[in-house]
């Protein structure tokens, strides 16, 4: 048992080095995205899809019984086609197409363009209703599947977030579970510095939601809480508060919030990849 | 006389009894926008989501994504306003299947005043790509049109009014999106939609003396815009009115003077509300106050038809 579990882990690391990279390369080719907030979320995406968490088959990508993963920080979206393309619902090779004309990879998911996107998103702080919505409907037709929603931490301070939040739990919504990715950056600055979420904790128990946090860099972590999560009964939304690295994996994008919407250069872009290979993930 | 909202509440429960697939939400105005009929019969399709209108909107996007047809209603004001980016990017963007029935349009809200008067939804909804709108001008169109929505795949947004409206159409009139002439005239034709389709009719009556015979048409589809049959209508004619409870810009009388001036120019006079806020009045009073009562289009007509 031990031995499967190391070579799981050996297989959800190299999974992360695919996509970081797949990342670096689909930005820099489009020379324009969001590097830093996709990369802060590799880990809870790798966990998500490759941590034997969420059930979907990418052969049939509208299978009713799926899981649904909704990316509410729609502007990760290099981090969701590298994933789903990893998960085998697209071919890799059309991620350099990233972000031009023609291209399913928009610059913000399309539903409409690619298997696997759940939902258009990118308008921040949308994603969490439609997700309400979603488990309000599984529940309603008596399917055991759950919804996902990645949240970035600086879209909490829009309004219709908390709207949500009420919702879920007034619906005893126990088939919706949140991550908020809390890498702490937003554009303009440290979200503490804009407009502080502290105490971020507080506020989501304060709403009716379990809450948990973690190390959102850490399979060790993220597998087994994400897999609770998805077991519940209690009536209760779940959110996870992972505490990330904006730009995580990439010395000198870590913690710039220059990295939220800037693509490296061709040097750069080098540099990153040999930085990646390295990525220290727990 | 029945106010559209309450037909729609009515045809939403038939169409909740025949089809367990349509749910209903509403933002805390269920008595007002009469979704409570829905509601009462089948308490577990149906989502109060509070007052929270841009949720309201998501939470519709994410049951149509489960499979479901939702029928989100609040004032229009609210959904259209409030939560114009969601019905854009959440709902519409992707062309979900989210049908939005708001009540309360126009200026005949009443007493409420400037702050609940919507003189802007259609414009605001007719802007977004894949967004169908539809105004019904009695009882029998809204229920039409509840029932069309449903077959439709796709987003739709229905204007409903609160105050009552004789019933106009024939029981068996059939909503299709084409225009249709209610009475066949000369030289002088009036486009109205919604309410104002009543208003020009007792306009037509108190024309009689005068022998002014107008043709009168109810355009109840103004996205898509039925172009092609505008045109024809109108090239029969010399003189174009337009009448609507709603903005002069950017209403019907915009999307039917830039249809003509494209392809068949020629005079479009607008009834409307000239660009002014709303006001805290009856009704009635209201109608008259902002020239849209059945005595100001007579006058207008007279006026500016005869010239």
């Amino acid at each position: 048992m031990k031995g499967e579990w190391i070579l799981d882990d050996l297989l959800l690391r190299e999974r992360a080095v695919n996509i970081r990279e797949s990342i670096i390369e689909m930005i820099t080719a489009a020379k324009s995205g969001h590097p830093g907030g996709s990369l802060s979320s590799v880990e809870i995406m790798v966990s998500l899809f490759f941590g034997g968490v969420m059930s979907y088959d990418p052969k049939n990508p509208q299978l009713e019984s799926r899981d649904r993963f909704f990316l509410s920080k729609g502007h990760a979206a290099p981090v969701l086609y590298s994933t789903l393309a990893e998960a085998g619902y697209f071919d890799k090779s059309g991620l350099n197409t990233l972000r031009q004309l023609n291209s399913p990879f928009q610059g913000h998911p399309d539903m409409r363009k690619l298997p696997g996107i759940e939902a258009s998103t990118g308008s921040l702080g949308q994603g969490l209703s439609i997700s309400v919505g979603c488990a309000l409907g599984l529940r309603l037709k008596g399917l055991n599947s759950h919804v996902f929603t990645l949240l970035g931490d600086g879209e909490l301070e829009e309004g219709q977030i908390w709207e949500a939040a009420m919702a879920a739990s007034h619906f005893k919504l126990d088939n919706l579970t949140a991550i908020v990715d809390r890498n702490r950056l937003q554009i303009d600055g440290f979200t503490e510095e804009i407009m502080s979420l502290e105490p971020l904790t507080d506020k989501w128990r304060a709403f009716g939601w379990n809450v948990l946090e973690l190390n959102g860099h850490s399979f060790d972590e993220l597998i087994p809480a994400l897999k609770k999560a998805k077991k519940r009964g209690d009536k209760k939304p779940q959110v996870i508060i992972a505490h990330t690295i904006k730009g995580k994996g990439v010395s000198f994008m870590e913690n710039v919030c220059d990295f939220h919407g800037k693509a490296p250069s061709e040097e750069q872009a080098k540099i990153a990849y040999s930085e990646i290979k390295e990525c220290d993930v727990q | 006389m029945k106010a559209t909202r309450e037909a729609y509440g009515e045809a939403l429960l038939e169409l909740g009894r025949s089809n367990d697939k349509v749910v209903a939400l509403d933002a805390d105005l269920s008595k007002s926008t009469k979704t409570s009929l829905f509601a009462k019969e089948f308490p577990e399709r149906f989502f109060n989501v509070g007052i929270a209108e841009q949720n309201l909107i998501g939470v519709a996007a994410g049951l149509s994504l489960a499979g479901f047809v939702p029928y989100a209603s609040t004032f229009a004001i609210f959904a259209t306003g409030r939560a114009w980016e969601q019905i854009r990017n959440t709902v519409a963007y992707p062309s979900l299947n989210v049908k939005i029935c708001a009540s309360h349009a126009g200026i005949t809200v009443g007493e409420d005043g400037a702050s609940h008067q919507s003189i802007e939804d259609i414009a605001l909804m007719s802007v977004i790509p894949n967004m169908t709108v539809l105004v019904p001008a009695d009882s029998i169109e809204t229920k039409s049109m509840v029932n069309w929505a449903y077959q439709y795949n796709g987003p739709v947004y229905i204007r409903l009014g609160r105050m009552g409206v004789p019933d106009i159409l024939s029981e068996n009139y059939n909503f299709d999106t084409k225009p249709f002439v209610l009475k066949k005239g000369k030289r002088i034709v009036i486009f109205a939609t919604g309410i104002m389709l009543w208003k020009c009719l007792e306009a037509i009556e108190l024309l009689k003396p005068y022998n002014v015979e107008p043709t009168l048409v109810n355009v109840s589809c103004i996205k898509p815009f039925p172009e092609e049959s505008i045109i024809e209508i109108a090239k029969e004619h010399e003189i174009v009115f337009t009448a609507e409870e709603h903005n002069v810009i950017n209403g019907l009388g915009s999307m039917i003077s830039s249809t003509l001036s494209r392809n068949y120019p020629m005079k479009v006079y607008f009834i409307g509300i000239d660009d002014r806020f709303g006001t805290s009045g009856k009704p009635n009073d209201l109608l008259s106050y902002y020239g849209l009562d059945a005595n100001s289009i007579k006058e207008k007509l007279l006026l500016l038809g005869l010239k």
